[in-house]
């Protein structure tokens, strides 16, 4: 599996994620963390993977890891529809400025996050933000559960198949003791 | 405005120090006053001058920056690393960098409209002379220049009043791009304001050239019913020769028209456009078409339409020349801006010209007379046609399926597509004979050939794309109205207060290129919301052309279902890039024609009116030149929220409101002076947008301003809950935000509303008369 930046011209980091080369060590690192969220964009209604949509894998381990999600562009309603109710909807980049400011408490007001997981947002403009999140805050931690590797993140997977998409993120929900 | 040069000249004079001899001295103009106007605190502001306005917009809309790049490399001390927080060798942090790009780009697209307008100027006071009156309106306007008297304090009158105005937006262009040297600004926010201070000047340039072309080429002045031109190109009339011009100067195309009239060739032959030329072309001419937006040009070349392309600036592809080869369609270049490697003929006979490239002897050449071109490019269509045949680079249906068979499914194509789009998987389909993936495609491509230039196949994928959406092609004609230029004073007199006092919910001004995520129909679908909505839509550039390219139900396009008048309702649309200035304008004048706000040199005042009071949004769902950036700066400087889709993001900063936080919204009472609360109006001055549902809602919530009465609140509101419960499938998250009393809440939703205000602890506030501007305290009348 390639750890290039997915869209090719998307080079210029001095800075580059490491590679999570087994679905274990993601989930073991959003373990590690105590106050991770998930953001998830619009992509994940036009992905298929294996008959399903990406929505229905990320709603199986949202449920599993009980990491709170934050629904960007319009997938708030495409949560309810599913019967998954996210923790927070708003726009992308409003949820990428809060994260970035060390003073924010967080969706639930407790406190920022130290994880932030991203997935389904068009590959450019997620890679613009997590960039953002890399030279601005830089003691956060990122990660992206893609198929496409996002090199501005701290932990991203590989350029990967939708197959070993749809795998990796069974693999990771079944690590979770929800997921069981 | 009259002036005139004051020149001295002594032949000789005996002076304490000495004999001076032969001394002559311009000392610049002197203003004779005819404008009753008094002049405002800011005439001619330099860079510094409505700083502190930039930063109290700046302190509400923090800039959220997303470097697209780690390193800086502008001069040899770099490349730096400037990653998260390293500083570069002349001591430039990573914000302060992204910044800096910021205002470049902005400084790049003010220089190209500004150089385009002074081009326009030069040209047409050589033609019509620098005393040639202007007019824009007729008795319909009085306010002729509202960007440039706001800004400047001059109202120009003649064509040469338009060169001081020029003058002073080159002079601010030099200023703001000197900034942009190693080792000059060392502040983030201050390239911020450098940024609006070039995009306000921007406005100013695009509004000169505007009114120039307006005044003088016999274009429609401030009309609402402007005549429909066909769009699209099955529009194209193929058994007669076709004359494309590509870019936004329209001097050659109307050098082409005037030939072709007066040789009484005109109805022989298809004079089209590509991109902003078009427009202006269809103000100019009404046997004119608009093909299409700026990605149009592969396609209409490779599909072999073209007999002749003739170049003026902006937006061109630079490899024009390659593909127009490949169609055996010579290639006239027609801008000093944009010379394309060809051999300069301008002051060659038009017969030799003609000679040697309808032999092809040359494929291309420079003339930089714009009636020259006009006859070479005439004479050449005419006399190419016949041979070239409609040659064209697509391949047969047939082929298409051999030619897929090729491909190795390495992805490539899809790596180097900017949209991302699953080109592997159609060319697996058509392989097996299926081409609705490919033919899918054809609506969505940008047409930006990035996906042949990494095939390692050399499949030429969007000539595949185009074939097999040929029939989609054949069916685009459609109906674009005419540009109309700027707003007329009656209509900004009739709507002025339903804007800004009840039931016209807000302006969308939906303007800028095609770079659309996912083709053009987002445009049409979001102005027709708006416009059954009863917003007011105004539309310019290929934004225009994308909303006049779909039908309803009923077979109509958007310029037939809707009028083009500035009221509820309507479908405005105001011309060429140079034409978004009638937007700002139209702003502005609301403050001044409907508010009675002087307007000469009064910049701040009217910018805090306009932020405070006029719900107007502006969206580029396409953006992605430097121009489209200058723009928006233009916008943010006036107060008025700016809009981009997705591939908007690599602007790599945003203008972002955080509506939680009380201090962000504070604003003075003028009556009183009291601090007011009034709530995230606007959220945002700068924002990137996912998808078209997203949107839409957020349109509706940008149109919230402080001093909304109640009734206009209650309406807005009642969009943009119904809104979002269609497109995100919820209520809105914030609604206790926007509630002043419980006059604001919609009758329908009342008990909705009450809930969420009990669960959010609300507490009611007062209606002020909001200012930013401490100056503004008791001295605006009640
Ligand atoms: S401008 Fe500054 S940061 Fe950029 S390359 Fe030169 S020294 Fe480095
Ligand atoms: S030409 Fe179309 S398909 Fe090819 S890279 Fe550009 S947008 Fe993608
Ligand atoms: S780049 Fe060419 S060979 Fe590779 S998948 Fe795309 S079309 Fe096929």
């Amino acid at each position: 599996m390639s750890c290039e930046p997915w869209q090719c011209a998307e080079i210029a980091t001095s800075k580059k994620a490491n590679p999570i080369q087994k679905p274990e060590i993601a989930v073991a690192m959003i373990k590690k963390a105590s106050r991770p969220i998930l953001v998830v964009g619009s992509n994940v209604t036009e992905r298929w993977m294996e008959g399903k949509q990406a929505i229905e894998y990320i709603i199986d381990l949202a449920n599993a890891s009980k990491v709170p999600v934050v629904a960007t562009a319009h997938m708030v309603g495409e949560f309810i529809k599913r019967g998954y109710q996210p923790a927070a909807f708003m726009n992308a980049f409003e949820i990428g400025q809060r994260v970035a400011d060390p003073a924010w408490q967080g969706l639930d007001g407790k406190g920022r996050p130290d994880l932030v997981i991203m997935v389904g947002m068009p590959y450019y403009m997620q890679a613009l933000i997590l960039a953002g999140l890399k030279h601005f805050a830089p003691d956060l931690r990122t990660m992206t559960l893609d198929n496409m590797f996002h090199a501005h993140a701290s932990w991203s997977f590989p350029n990967a198949s939708f197959e070993e998409w749809a795998t990796n993120l069974k693999v990771m929900t079944s690590k979770f003791e929800g997921g069981q | 405005m009259t002036s005139k040069n004051v020149h001295v000249k002594i032949d000789e004079m005996k002076t304490s120090s000495g004999l001076i001899k032969n001394l002559e001295l311009s000392i610049g103009k002197v203003i004779n006053e005819n404008y009753a106007e008094p002049m405002g605190p800011t005439p001619m502001p330099s860079m510094t001058t409505l700083r502190d306005w930039d930063m109290k917009l700046l302190n509400k809309y923090k800039p959220f920056y997303m470097p697209d790049c780690d390193s800086c490399c502008l001069c040899t001390f770099g490349k730096c690393d400037l990653t998260a927080g390293k500083r570069g060798a002349c001591g430039l942090d990573i914000a302060t960098q992204s910044s800096r790009i910021v205002m470049l780009a902005c400084a790049i697209g003010a220089a190209c409209h500004t150089a385009h307008s002074r081009h326009l100027v030069h040209h047409l006071i050589e033609k019509y002379g620098r005393r040639y009156p202007l007019d824009i309106g007729g008795l319909n306007i009085k306010v002729e220049a509202p960007v440039s008297r706001l800004v400047t304090g001059i109202k120009p009158e003649t064509l040469g009043d338009l060169e001081d105005i020029l003058t002073y937006a080159e002079e601010q262009i030099t200023q703001v791009l000197a900034v942009g040297h190693t080792g000059q600004e060392g502040s983030n926010l201050d390239f911020e304001s450098k940024a609006f201070h070039i995009g306000m000047v921007d406005h100013v340039g695009m509004e000169v050239g505007d009114i120039a072309q307006i005044s003088t080429l016999g274009y429609p002045k401030a009309e609402a019913d402007t005549p429909l031109v066909k769009l699209g190109i099955s529009s194209v009339d193929r058994t007669k020769p076709v004359i494309m011009c590509i870019g936004h100067n329209v001097v050659p195309s109307v050098g082409i028209i005037d030939y072709a009239k007066d040789t009484k060739v005109d109805e022989k032959i298809e004079v089209v456009g590509l991109c902003c030329t078009s427009h202006d072309m269809a103000r100019y001419y009404n046997r004119a078409r608009i093909v299409g937006p700026i990605s149009w040009e592969l396609r209409f070349i490779r599909a072999g339409l073209a007999d002749v392309v003739v170049l003026d600036e902006q937006c061109i592809r630079t490899d024009i020349y390659e593909e127009a080869a490949k169609v055996n369609a010579p290639v006239i270049a027609a801008s000093e801006k944009n010379c394309m490697g060809f051999k300069n003929r301008t002051d060659d006979p038009a017969d030799e010209i003609v000679s040697d490239l309808v032999s092809g002897k040359v494929q291309g050449v420079l003339i930089l007379d714009p009636e020259k071109v006009g006859e070479v490019a005439v004479r050449v269509a005419q006399l190419v046609a016949p041979t070239r045949k409609r040659k064209n680079v697509l391949p047969s249906i047939e082929e298409i399926t051999q030619i897929a068979k090729t491909c190795t499914q390495c992805k490539q194509c899809q790596r180097n597509c900017p949209q991302d789009y699953a080109i592997p998987a159609a060319m697996k389909a058509a392989a097996a004979g299926d081409l609705s993936l490919l033919t899918d495609l054809y609506e969505y491509c940008i047409g930006c050939g990035r996906c042949e230039e990494a095939c390692p196949q050399k499949i030429m994928i969007h000539s595949l794309i185009v074939k097999a959406g040929e029939k989609a092609m054949e069916c685009e004609d459609n109906l674009c109205r005419v540009g109309r230029g700027a707003v007329s004073d009656v209509e900004i007199r009739n709507v002025g207060s339903p804007i800004v006092l009840v039931e016209i919910p807000g302006i969308v001004a939906i303007v800028g290129c095609s770079n659309y995520p996912k083709g053009g129909k987002d445009v049409y679908d979001i102005a027709r919301e708006f416009a059954l909505r009863r917003y007011i839509v105004v539309l310019s550039g290929c934004s225009a052309m994308s909303a006049g390219s779909y039908r309803n139900s009923e077979g109509k396009t958007l310029y037939e279902e809707f009028s083009g008048e500035f009221t509820a309702g309507g479908v405005l649309n105001v011309g060429s890039c140079v034409a978004n200035s009638h937007i700002a304008g139209a702003a502005i004048k609301v403050a001044n024609i409907f508010a009675k706000r002087n307007l000469r040199g009064n910049y701040e005042e009217i910018a805090d009116y306009i932020h405070n009071r006029l719900g107007a949004v502006g969206l580029a769902w396409g953006a992605y030149s430097q121009k489209a950036a200058a723009i928006g700066a233009g916008f943010w400087r006036l107060g008025i929220p700016v809009l981009v889709g997705p591939h908007g993001s690599k602007y790599r900063r945003m203008l972002l409101g955080r509506k939680e936080d009380p201090q962000n919204w504070e604003v003075l009472d003028a009556r009183t002076g009291d601090k007011v609360n009034v709530g995230p109006a606007p959220e945002h001055l700068f924002n990137t947008i996912e998808t078209k549902e997203e949107c839409m809602v957020a349109i509706a919530k940008l149109c919230i301003r402080p001093n909304d009465t109640w009734k206009g609140r209650s309406i807005k509101l009642s969009h943009y809950v119904d809104l979002s419960k269609r497109y995100l499938g919820v209520m809105p998250n914030d609604l206790h935000l926007y509630v002043r009393t419980m006059a604001d809440v919609p009758m329908t939703m009342k008990d909705e509303f009450v809930k969420i205000l009990e669960a959010n602890n609300w507490k009611e506030t007062v209606i002020p008369d909001p200012t930013m501007l401490p100056r503004m305290v008791r001295k605006m009348k009640e």
